[in-house]
C-alpha cells in the first residue's frame, strides 16, 4: 500500500512512542473538539438569535448593538396569534399529514414490489422514479396552475396534498426500499414454506424489522411537505395558504417590526426542527434516495 | 454501465425464490406496485407533457382568446432573450458555487465531527439545525437579523473592523442569496460525508496508523478515495436541488436589482405569474428540462452505479 512508503523512521522500534503519542493526540482532540463546538454554535447562532428576538419587545429587538438582556415577553406571539395565524398551520398541517400518509399507502407496497417481491424491470421503475426528482418544479408549474384553475382547485388544500404527495413519493420509494432490502430474504422464503399467508408474514415479521425505517420515512416527507413554497405561494391565497406563504405576507405587512416577524417564523420553522433533530440519523439516507445508510 | 443496469434484474429474481415467474405472478407481483406509479406519472409526467404543448403557443393570460398555435417562435425569443442569458449564466454560479463551497466546508466539519470528544451529539445537532429551517424563514433571517446594514449582526461583528455599512444585499445580492444557500447546505454535506467517514473500515487506519503514516498522507491515500463517491453523491444532490431554489431568491432580493440575483425558476415564475406569459414561460421550462437532463443523465449514472448495486450484493 502506498502508505507504507511514507513510513517515516521512527517507527523502527515499536515499544517505546505511543505513550507521549497518545496524549499529543489527545491534547489535538480537545482542540479540534472546541473547534467543533465553536463553529457548531456559530452555525446555530442564527436560529437561536431568531429565537430569542421573538421573545422580545419591539424596541429591545431594533438596536444597532444586538441586545441579549432583556425582560422576555410573549406578545410577540400574542401578535402573531391576533393576526389569524390559526387558518395557515391548520392548512400547513393537514397539507403535511394527509401527504405523508398518502405517500405511505401509494409508498410501502411500492417499495415493497422494487425490492422484497421485485417486479421484473425493477431498475426501469426505480430509474423512473428518481428521474422525476430531477424535473424542474418550474417546468410543471404553468400547466398544473392552468388545470388547477380550470377545474376550480386554486387555493384549495387538497390540491397542495396531492402535488405533495406526487412530490414526495419518489423520495419515499426509494428510501423504503432502503430499508425492505435489509429484511432478511430467508425470512420470507421460511414463512411461505410454512404457508403463512403473505399478509401476516408481512404484518408479523416485516413490519416490525422495517417500522423505524418507515417512521423515518414519514418524518422526511413531513420536513419537506411543511417547507415547501413554491407551490404554496402560486397555488393558494387566504383560503389554502400554508405557513410559508403567511410568514411572506406578515413580512409584506410588518415589514420593520423584527420581534414580531422572528416569532411568526419561529413558529413556521419550529415543527420542522423538531422532526429533523428526530430524524438526523436517518435525514442523509431519506435525501439520497436512500442511496447513503 | 448499461451491462450493469440491464444485469441485474436477472439476479433480483432469485429473491423471492422463484426461477420462473409466469404471467399471473408476474401481475401479483406489479399489484401493489401500480397505484404508485400511476399517480406519480399523472402528476409528474402529463404536466410535463402540457408544457411541451403549451410552449408551441402564443398565450397571454392577460389577453383572453389570444391562445394560437406558434411552432417554436417562442423558442426563438427564449434564447434572443439577454435577460434569460444572464439568468442562466446566475442559474450555474449560484447552483455550482453554493454546491461546491458547502462540500468543502461540509467535509471539514466532518472530518472535525469523525473524532471522540465532548457533547459531539449536541454539537452535530446544532450543526444540522440551519437545514432543517423552513427556507422562507431562513432567507427571512439572513435578510434581517444578519445582513441588514445597520441593524444586522453581521455588521456589527465587522464594526471593529472598520467595515460596517456595507449594503450587503443591494451590493451583492447574488453573493448574499449563496451565502444563505450556503448556510442552508452545508449541513447536509456534512452529515453525507460523516456517513461516508463512518463507514470506512477501521482496520485500514488502524494498519496506516501502525505504519505509523501522517495524517495528510493517511487521509490523501486512504480517506479521500473512500470519500470520493460520497464527494461525488453530494455533489449531485446538491445541484439537483439547489437548481430549483426560489425560496431564498424570492424572498431575499426578488432577483433584483434588475435580473442580477435571478435564477431560472424565479425568472420564469416572474414571465408566468406576473407577466402571464405561459406560452414563453412555458418554453423556457422545457429548456431547463433539457438542460436539466443533460447533468441528470450523468447524475443518475452515477447514483446508480455508486450505490444501488452494492446494496443488492450485501
Amino acid at each position: 500500500m502506498a502508505v507504507t512508503t511514507s513510513t517515516p523512521p521512527d517507527t523502527q522500534e515499536p515499544a517505546a512512542p505511543p505513550e507521549p503519542r497518545r496524549q499529543k493526540r489527545s491534547a489535538a482532540n480537545v482542540w479540534l473538539g472546541v473547534i467543533a463546538w465553536v463553529v457548531g454554535i456559530a452555525f446555530f447562532f442564527p436560529v437561536f438569535w431568531m429565537v430569542l428576538t421573538s421573545f422580545k419587545q419591539e424596541t429591545d429587538a431594533y438596536t444597532t448593538t444586538p441586545k441579549i438582556i432583556f425582560e422576555p415577553t410573549l406578545e410577540q406571539y400574542e401578535g402573531v396569534f391576533a393576526a389569524g395565524v390559526g387558518p395557515y398551520v391548520v392548512n400547513s398541517v393537514i397539507a403535511t399529514v394527509f401527504s405523508t400518509l398518502f405517500v405511505l399507502v401509494l409508498g410501502i407496497p411500492a417499495a415493497f414490489a422494487v425490492s422484497l417481491r421485485p417486479v421484473k424491470k425493477t431498475q426501469d421503475v426505480l430509474f423512473f422514479f428518481i428521474s422525476t426528482k430531477m424535473l424542474p418544479v418550474v417546468a410543471v408549474i404553468v400547466p398544473i396552475y392552468v388545470v388547477v384553475n380550470q377545474i376550480g382547485m386554486l387555493d384549495n388544500i387538497w390540491t397542495l396534498v396531492v402535488l405533495y404527495t406526487g412530490m414526495n413519493l419518489p423520495i419515499a420509494v426509494w428510501m423504503m426500499r432502503s430499508f425492505f432490502l435489509e429484511v432478511p430474504g430467508e425470512l420470507l422464503e421460511q414463512a411461505s414454506i410454512d404457508g403463512a399467508p403473505l399478509w401476516r408474514t408481512l404484518r408479523e415479521i416485516v413490519l416490525p424489522i422495517i417500522s423505524p425505517g418507515i417512521f423515518a420515512t414519514a418524518l422526511i416527507c413531513v420536513i419537506f411537505a411543511w417547507n415547501e413554497f413554491f407551490f404554496a405561494v402560486n397555488l393558494t391565497a387566504a383560503n389554502a395558504g400554508t405557513m410559508p406563504v403567511f410568514l411572506v405576507g406578515f413580512i409584506t405587512s410588518e415589514g420593520l417590526y423584527w420581534a414580531q416577524l422572528s416569532a411568526a417564523a419561529t413558529l413556521a420553522a419550529l415543527p420542522v426542527v423538531i422532526a429533523g433533530w428526530v430524524a438526523q440519523n436517518k435525514l442523509v439516507q431519506g435525501l439520497s434516495f436512500g442511496a447513503v445508510k | 454501465m448499461t451491462a450493469t443496469l440491464e444485469e441485474r434484474p436477472a439476479a433480483e429474481a432469485n429473491v423471492g425464490g422463484a426461477a420462473m415467474i409466469d404471467r399471473a405472478e408476474g401481475w401479483r407481483r406489479r399489484g401493489p406496485l401500480l397505484p404508485a406509479l400511476i399517480f406519480t406519472i399523472i402528476v409528474t409526467q402529463i404536466p410535463f407533457i402540457l408544457t411541451l404543448y403549451y410552449s408551441l403557443q402564443s398565450w397571454n393570460l392577460v389577453r383572453p382568446g389570444s391562445q394560437e398555435f406558434v411552432w417554436f417562435s417562442n423558442y426563438g425569443d427564449v434564447f434572443a432573450d439577454s435577460q434569460f442569458r444572464t439568468v442562466a449564466l446566475n442559474t450555474v454560479i449560484m447552483t455550482l458555487g453554493s454546491v461546491l463551497i458547502a462540500v468543502v466546508l461540509g467535509l471539514l466539519l466532518a472530518l472535525l465531527l469523525n473524532r471522540q470528544f465532548v457533547g459531539r451529539g449536541v454539537v452535530r445537532t446544532l450543526l444540522i439545525t440551519p437545514f432543517l429551517i423552513t427556507p422562507v424563514a431562513a432567507a427571512l433571517l439572513w435578510k434581517t437579523v444578519l445582513l441588514d446594514p445597520t441593524l444586522g449582526l453581521i455588521n456589527f461583528v465587522l464594526s471593529p473592523f472598520g467595515l460596517s455599512g456595507t449594503e450587503w444585499i443591494s451590493q451583492y445580492p447574488l453573493a448574499s442569496v449563496m451565502a444563505a444557500l450556503i448556510w442552508q447546505w452545508t449541513p447536509f454535506m456534512m452529515l453525507l460525508l460523516l456517513a461516508g467517514l463512518q463507514s470506512m473500515p477501521t482496520d485500514q487506519l488502524e494498519a496506516a496508523r501502525v505504519d505509523g503514516a501522517s495524517a495528510w498522507s493517511t487521509f490523501r491515500e486512504l480517506t479521500l478515495p473512500h470519500l470520493r463517491r460520497f464527494i461525488e453523491l453530494g455533489v449531485v444532490l446538491g445541484t439537483i436541488y439547489l437548481v430549483n431554489i426560489f425560496d431564498q431568491v424570492y424572498m431575499m432580493t426578488q432577483g433584483g436589482p434588475g435580473v442580477a440575483s435571478a435564477n431560472l425558476p424565479f425568472y420564469i415564475y416572474q414571465r408566468a405569474f406576473l407577466g402571464f406569459d405561459i406560452g414563453q414561460s412555458a418554453a423556457m421550462g422545457v429548456v431547463v428540462v433539457i438542460l436539466t437532463l443533460i447533468a441528470a443523465n450523468f447524475a443518475l449514472r452515477l447514483i446508480f452505479k455508486s450505490f444501488s448495486g452494492e446494496q443488492e450484493a450485501a
